[in-house]
């Protein structure tokens, strides 16, 4: 049984390790309707800026844990007003195509600044510790990581839910004229809802990279993994991205140990039989109709 | 709501199609036009990944193939030597298309380079129908000197075989009696776990489970504990790249290490990755060709030339560039700089030997594979940062050709 009880582990650290990189790209989709395919991108610079603080400037990781997602925050920004604000009443699949090209710059971009060889980042020591309990070891940062994912998922509710700003956002949400009636900026919503999303994906970017590593095309490879999460939770529910992350975690951390050929396969699998049983996804509700 | 969901599936597909297909950027070929033959200069294609997850490999490659030209002045039998690399993106398709770029416009006199093997596959037909000499520089893959064989082809690099079976026996006598295997799950890291299983069962060992997670995986967490309950004396593992650092740091993370001892291809524990895996990789046992540490006159003044020149340690990519370019270079003088007749172009490749800071190096004219010296190496902690070193020499090790 114990080996079973790791295997949870595994997956339950897995899960929330899916959660942290997926969350900011399920607040933007589900408030703005808009699909950001650079959020994998967005989530690389983090990592990536957080190897050149960690290595260059400073030895702590916490410090880089901060700082990164604040760079990511502003680039986020700079995005917003110039490239996205523009194309808002274009629909969906203009922002589709920008975002996913900006990708492409962004891939150019970071290997010309990083070069294309394999990083990682340090850890703080005693998080590089190794715990034991069921009769195995875990290392201590993946313990870490389900902590982190716990606290931003409960973070993010909690703004939603009970305060005044998740209640404008909510607004919008349903009706955003009513809302620009009211008095409320909504554009100015959009922009921090946007800041916030990239503010995510780098904090993202910080958490995974010492499990993920840091190389040419990561953000693809987690940009896949994200949307596999986006479209089995639900687009538009932070809570569906949680439960999403969970069952997508745990079931590829059992595929392996079970079946170990078909574990690339079964994710998908998962995703398509989501897709065709509940086409909104697990938590999905109906959300911004046009 | 439909048509949303329905974007979104098309993106997922629109993503991953572009990411399986490592097809990052389209790249712009460096040389136009230039379709005349210019009987002044011997023209050399390499093709090799210059974006795309072997992107780091390509550029490797192409420092180590630029060192050794620059060393003869770019001139050979007289004649100038110009060397146009073409990016495949380490996809089979792409690296089809340049292949006949180079071959029809630009009218290349030979053929180098592919990382990826499926490239290498791809581009093999083409080559063997239009007669031109290819000198794979690292594509590792067992049967392109076996199976797909062909005149036109010959490999300077090593083969899946030579990785494998070189730690078998060795295994066997120093390490234990049961091992685990785990390898990336592609054409490449199967074979090399087939061969050292080969040699490792041959000596009487027990091979008491096997894994293949993905290549690219992300996380091992789940294969580690199902290893770490197996009853195993070590772990032999097939890895490399970002897989490398994530696999050997998680290897010690999960506590694997003071249990099992891990050994593997050399790969594991390359120039490339070490640095990043910390001091996860210290007691690692891996078996290569080539070593920064290796002794000897030759590979201290590569070393040295490329530390000059670069300000970096060369990767065992970068002396596989280095070594195919002077294969190339010492073929053309032996045919006066004339690379007219193909055939006289692959005998003369055939008959180069000499002593490259690999060790010994020659071509077997069976099989077209080279013969080198296999080195037994260990990862050691010196002066705080891990380093490997060379404990034993397996002598002119020879790909059976079947």
């Amino acid at each position: 049984m114990d080996i079973i009880a790791a295997q949870l582990v595994n997956g339950v650290s897995y899960g929330m390790l899916l959660f942290v990189i997926t969350c900011g790209l399920s607040l933007v989709f589900g408030i703005l309707g808009v699909l950001n395919l650079a959020h994998g991108s967005l989530y690389m610079i983090g990592a990536y800026v957080a190897y050149t603080l960690t290595t260059q400037l400073f030895e702590n990781f916490w410090l880089a844990l901060l700082i990164a997602p604040l760079i990511v925050a502003v680039l986020s920004l700079i995005i917003e007003l110039i490239l996205l604000r523009p194309t808002y009443h274009l629909g969906h699949l203009s922002q589709v195509l920008l975002t996913f090209g900006l990708a492409y710059v962004i891939h150019d971009v970071t290997s010309i600044i990083w070069g294309s060889d394999v990083l990682s980042i340090p850890l703080p020591s005693f998080l590089s510790e190794t715990l034991h309990f069921f009769h195995q070891e875990f290392p201590a940062y993946r313990l870490f990581v389900i902590v982190a994912g716990v606290v931003l998922a409960s973070c993010l509710w909690f703004v939603q839910e009970k305060t005044r700003w998740g209640a404008m956002i909510r607004a919008g949400l349903s009706d955003k004229e009513m809302i620009s009636a009211l008095g409320v900026n909504i554009k100015l919503v959009f922009t921090v809802v946007f800041l916030v999303g990239g503010y995510l994906a780098g904090i993202g970017g910080v958490i995974a990279s010492p499990i993920l590593g840091l190389y040419p095309s990561m953000e693809f490879q987690t940009l896949i993994l994200a949307l596999v999460v986006l479209v089995v939770g639900g687009l538009g529910s932070i809570a569906g991205t949680f439960v999403a992350s969970l069952v997508v975690g745990i079931v590829e951390t059992f595929g392996r140990f079970l079946v170990p050929e078909l574990s690339l396969f079964l994710v998908f699998a998962l995703m398509a039989v989501i897709l065709i049983s509940k086409p909104n996804g697990l938590l999905g509700k109906q959300v911004i109709k046009h | 709501m439909k048509r949303k969901v329905y974007v979104i599936v098309l993106a997922v597909l629109l993503t991953i199609l572009s990411a399986c297909g490592n097809s990052a950027i389209q790249s712009t070929t460096k040389n136009e036009g230039g379709t005349a033959k210019n009987d002044g200069t011997i023209k050399i294609g390499a093709l090799l990944p210059k974006s795309g997850v072997y992107a780091s490999l390509g550029k490797n490659l192409e420092m180590g193939m630029k060192l050794y030209f620059e060393s003869i002045g770019w001139k050979v039998a007289g004649k100038d030597i110009e060397l146009i690399v073409e990016d495949t993106e380490a996809d089979p398709q792409v690296g089809l298309r340049k292949a006949r770029k180079l071959i029809d416009q630009d009218q290349v006199d030979l053929l180098t380079g592919t990382v990826s093997t499926a490239v290498a596959y791809a581009i093999r037909d083409e080559v063997d129908k239009k007669k031109m000499p290819f000198l794979v520089s690292h594509a590792g893959g067992n049967d392109l000197t076996r199976s797909k064989r062909s005149d036109y082809i010959w490999r300077s690099s090593f083969s899946s075989w030579q990785i494998g079976y070189s730690l078998g026996q060795w295994a066997y006598d120093h390490i234990g009696k049961t091992v685990y295997i785990a390898a990336a799950d592609y054409a490449f890291g199967r074979e090399v776990a087939a061969a050292f299983k080969e040699a490792y069962t041959a000596a009487g060992g027990k091979v008491v489970g096997e894994v293949y997670p993905p290549l690219g995986n992300n996380d091992y967490s789940s294969y580690l504990t199902t290893i770490k309950n197996a009853n195993a004396d070590a772990v032999y593992a097939f890895f490399a790249g970002s897989d490398a650092v994530k696999f050997v740091q998680q290897y010690e993370q999960f506590g694997l290490k003071k249990e099992k001892k891990l050994i593997g291809s050399g790969w594991l524990v390359s120039e490339d990755v070490r640095k990043q895996q910390g001091n996860a990789g210290v007691g690692t046992i891996a078996s290569i060709f080539w070593d920064y540490h290796l002794d000897t006159k030759e590979n201290k003044a590569f070393i040295a030339a490329f530390e000059k020149k670069y300000n970096a340690r060369p990767t065992i990519e970068a002396l596989e560039g280095y070594d195919a370019a002077k294969i190339i270079a010492e073929a053309l003088e032996t045919v006066g700089g004339d690379a007219s007749d193909p055939d006289k172009v692959v005998e003369a490749i055939s008959n180069v030997q000499f002593v490259s800071p690999r060790g010994p190096i020659q071509f077997d004219k069976e099989t077209h594979h080279i013969i080198q010296n296999m080195y037994i190496i260990e990862t050691n902690l010196v002066n705080g940062q891990a380093e490997n070193k060379v404990i034993e020499v397996i002598e002119k090790v020879k790909d059976p050709g079947q």
